[in-house]
């Protein structure tokens, strides 16, 4: 149990300066990227390029193995069907990821590091999340 | 650094980082999923997501106090924010994920559903850009 925390305090470690180095942390870079018909910033491609890349090659060797390092079993995702209520809510997130150039990872680290837009982001974020919880429920 | 080099290089962090979460307890590193999980998942299932965002916000926090271009501050409107916060947040929500659990993940899983949701959400994205910046009218 000890150990399971620890790699997963590791991991998040990784991604946090991961998204930093890459300047996912700064949500004008991400706009910049959305931005097609004007100052287009291809950051984000080389970052999801390198990513991509490397879970592309090492979730396939992890997959090969009997169960987890740590043990537990492997959670991977059960749902392989494209539907509407995936696209809704891919749609749904895309509008907001557009008009503020934050998704849930770098905008959690931005409000660790103090930046102020984030502080205002993320309560909101964490109130939709848990209205779309409760429709589901309902 | 040139830019493109840290990119791919912080890219290539965040690939190790959801490999490492698979390998060592067998986990999809979804950043909205662990999120919610923190609220909604059975007690013994808590504790990791806890860990894991506490390594990613301090270290990338810190991290970013050390990035040659670190983020540019600029405040934006609240209202504005606060609109794209709850649509983020309701939209992984219903959709499953987000930029790293569809994204980094999905597609590194081969995972059709993955690709259609990173497609539907950049070209949401796109065009809400586009409405923001390029109509008439638009604020910026």
């Amino acid at each position: 149990m000890k150990a399971g925390l620890l790699a997963a305090f590791g991991s998040g470690a990784l991604f946090g300066a991961g998204l930093a180095i890459s300047s996912m942390t700064d949500r004008f870079v991400v706009l910049g990227f959305l931005d097609v018909a004007g100052a287009f910033d291809p950051t984000l491609v080389f970052v999801m390029l390198g990513a991509v890349t490397v879970t592309a090659i090492g979730f396939r060797l992890v997959l090969r193995m009997r169960a987890p390092a740590l043990g537990g079993g492997f959670r991977l995702p059960t749902k392989d069907a494209v539907d509407m209520r995936l696209l809704a809510g891919a749609a749904i997130f895309g509008v907001g990821w557009g008009l503020a150039g934050f998704c849930p990872g770098p905008v959690l680290v931005d409000g660790a590091a103090g930046l102020p837009d984030a502080w205002v982001f993320v309560p909101a974020m964490l109130a939709g999340s848990f209205c779309a919880g409760r429709i589901a429920a309902a | 650094m040139n830019t493109g080099i840290q990119a791919l290089l912080g890219g290539i962090l965040i690939g190790l980082a959801a490999t490492l979460l698979l390998w060592s307890i067998g986990r999809i590193a979804g950043i909205s999923g662990i999120v919610n999980g923190i609220m909604g998942a059975p007690r013994g299932d808590r504790a990791w997501r806890a860990a894991f965002l506490a390594g990613m916000m301090i270290v990338g926090a810190l991290a970013m106090q050390f990035v040659p271009s670190p983020p540019r501050i600029q405040t934006g409107a609240t209202p504005l924010l606060l609109a794209a916060g709850f649509l983020v947040g309701f939209g992984t929500r219903v959709g499953s994920g987000c930029t790293s659990g569809h994204g980094v993940c999905g597609l590194g899983r081969l995972s059709w559903r993955s690709a259609a949701a990173v497609v539907t959400f950049m070209a949401a994205g796109m065009a809400t850009v586009y409405v923001m910046r390029h109509l008439p009218g638009s604020a910026s």
